[in-house]
């Protein structure tokens, strides 16, 4: 499609991305022991969640604002699908849009508050974005289902023409997950290689510098609230559809850290980073569940996870992107012809972190 | 157009009791390099803070190409052509030098974010374009061999150069210098008074300089204002100026500044 090709040297990580996500269903059929559907549900759950960390990558780690609550984005974009499914009995690929949009008009308002609080100020406020959407869902119950949910949500499908495709196993909504994973993250590398991207990195490294060149803090500030927001809510619409039911625990201020974790293992300012994190970290809470010691000790994952974020911080400033960085740097400093410096910093992760 | 090019009536700022600047004119017409000189704490830098709005004076006008820029937003006025360097240098720390170049042309490249993303038509030749011109600058600046390098690694006399260049890319009719030759030696200095010079030739521009370095300034400036506490204490052309019994007055009290500045 012309209208989503990427620049020269970006090619090469999506086409190993696109083979991966062909032969992966295949290599899980072979193996013996495991069960590849189950499998299958993880691998599109992390692609879920790698969705929202992509987003949340272009908030905190270019344009430097950062937020503790974007479970709530997440939770708006899971309600508005399942509420138009089955109350209003809109078709799925409309609800996920208008959900998507439903969540970026949002996110512009809590961007507004941005303009004018920065740092542990914006966490705070945030924060308490993410603790009050499950609350509102609660209290709402009459129409939300309250604190049981909403549950028997329909078969994700995607009217082709004459055809209409039902996603109906945990393959079929594999590569659903996948496509739209796809989508989103060339249209985040866009973003952030060109104009508005430079302008995002500009108010993170310096809030004057982007003024005088004529950046406009307001438009720019609400455009990556919004834009994120439009990331979590498409991811939260996808999930409702992938777990058929949703309630509001589902939403808690844990899974706002667990984004967190994941752009920051990954790497603040790295889109591939947010994905490695994200993968890395829906498979870790899995494996966790399966120790023993997880019957007596049920918050183990909150611990190790909060020794990701400490041992990362302390050791990897630059995440996983920024080790394969250190270990492709000699080859990707070579000269080369018509690429940018920004595709460089974007792709190894180079971004400083969160001001 | 028909006044001159910047124009600044009765300008006051005060920050709590402290009166910095005191109801001060100036002017800066078409094709002049002005220059605003006085001892440290005179108000220099925070006319420069009025004009291109970070602060909001407390009374007085500013106009520039007849239009009054006094409520502009400070984003905006880049726009309407003045662009501006800083004291301590204001850049993108983790960018390049050529993406600080790129990110100074931020007004002159269309922009939105659904046209970004989708890099619909034209996105790669606005891309393309700036570019050039961003190599093009880097070739008059001397600052080619420094492209890709991280302009947080540059020194500072570089980086101050990188600074230029981003006001330069915006094509603007008004440069605002603050403190240009901050850590440069005096043949450094030269060279940067030879660069002002050459820079409003090639790009029709009008420059306003603030300095505390008098040979700098007397040796570049078509006209000159000297400030002190706040207010206007001389003006004209930079000969008449140095003679002026007020001025060397204000600044007898530090002469060897003045020549260490130098």
């Amino acid at each position: 499609m012309r209208s989503l090709r990427t620049r020269g040297r970006a090619t090469a990580p999506y086409g190993l991305g696109l083979a991966a996500v062909l032969v992966i269903p295949a290599v899980l059929g072979v193996i013996p022991g495991v069960a590849p559907g189950y499998v299958l549900y993880l691998v599109s759950l992390a692609l879920i969640y790698a969705i929202v960390a992509i987003g949340l990558g272009i908030l905190i780690g270019h344009t430097g604002q950062i937020s503790l609550g974007h479970a709530g984005f997440f939770a708006i974009g899971a309600y508005a699908s399942a509420l138009l499914t089955l109350r209003l009995g809109l078709p799925f690929v409309v609800a996920v849009l208008v959900a998507g949009s439903v969540s970026a008009a949002i996110g512009f308002l809590l961007g507004l508050p941005a303009l004018r609080l920065s740092g542990p100020y914006l966490a705070v406020a945030t924060l308490g974005f993410g603790l009050a959407i499950p609350q509102l869902v609660v209290w709402q119950g009459s129409w939300t289902g309250g604190s049981s949910g909403l549950h028997g949500l329909p078969l994700a499908s995607l009217p082709l023409g004459a055809f209409t495709i039902v996603f109906r196993t945990d393959q079929d909504y594999y590569y659903l997950a996948a496509a739209v994973l796809i989508v989103l993250t060339i249209f985040a590398r866009n973003v952030v290689t060109s104009h508005t991207g430079r302008a995002f990195v500009a108010i993170r490294d310096s809030e004057i510098a982007a003024r005088a060149v004529g950046v406009d803090l307001v438009r720019y500030k609400t455009t990556a609230f919004a834009l994120s927001a439009l990331y979590a809510g498409i991811a939260g619409a996808l999930y409702a559809h992938l777990l058929h039911g949703i309630s509001p625990e589902d939403f808690t201020v844990l899974l706002s850290v667990d984004f967190l974790t994941m752009i920051v293992l990954g790497g603040l300012g790295s889109v591939g980073g947010a994905l490695s994190g994200a993968l890395l970290l829906t498979f870790l809470q899995n494996a966790l569940t399966r120790l023993p010691v997880v019957h007596d000790f049920k918050n183990l994952y909150i611990v190790v996870l909060g020794v990701i974020l400490i041992l990362t911080i302390a050791f990897l400033p630059h995440g996983l992107a920024g080790v394969a960085r250190s270990v492709w740097l000699p080859w990707a400093a070579r000269p080369r012809d018509g690429a940018s410096r920004l595709d460089q910093i974007v792709e190894l992760g180079e971004g400083s972190g969160v001001r | 157009m028909t006044g001159p090019l910047l124009e600044i009536r009765g300008l006051t700022m005060s920050f709590g009791g402290l009166v910095a600047v005191d109801g001060l004119d100036l002017t800066v017409n078409v094709g002049e390099i002005v220059g605003l000189i006085g001892p440290n704490g005179a108000g220099k830098t925070t006319v420069f803070n009025c004009v291109s709005r970070f602060y909001e004076p407390d009374a007085g006008t500013i106009r520039f190409k007849d239009r009054d820029i006094t409520r502009a937003r400070s984003h905006e006025i880049i726009r309407f052509g003045i662009a501006r360097s800083f004291q301590n240098v204001e850049l993108c720390r983790s960018m390049t030098t050529l993406e600080n170049l790129l990110v100074g042309q931020h007004v002159v490249i269309r922009g939105g974010v659904i046209r970004d993303g989708l890099r619909l038509r034209g996105v790669a030749a606005d891309e393309a374009r700036a570019t050039a011109r961003a190599d093009e600058m880097l070739d008059f600046l001397g600052l080619t061999g420094d492209r890709d390098r991280v302009v947080s690694t540059l020194p500072f006399r570089l980086q101050k150069l990188v600074e230029l260049g981003r006001a330069l890319v915006s094509q603007p009719a008004l440069l605002l210098l603050d403190e240009p030759t901050a850590g440069a030696d005096h043949r450094e200095s030269q060279g940067l008074a030879d660069l002002i010079r050459r820079m409003r030739e090639r790009f029709d521009l009008s420059v306003l300089v603030v300095e505390h370095d008098m040979s700098f300034v007397m040796g570049l400036c078509d006209r000159v204002y000297v400030l002190d506490f706040g207010r206007r204490i001389a003006t004209g052309a930079p000969a008449d100026v140095r003679r002026d019994p007020v001025v060397i007055e204000a600044y007898l009290g530090e002469p060897e500044r003045e020549v260490s500045d130098a």
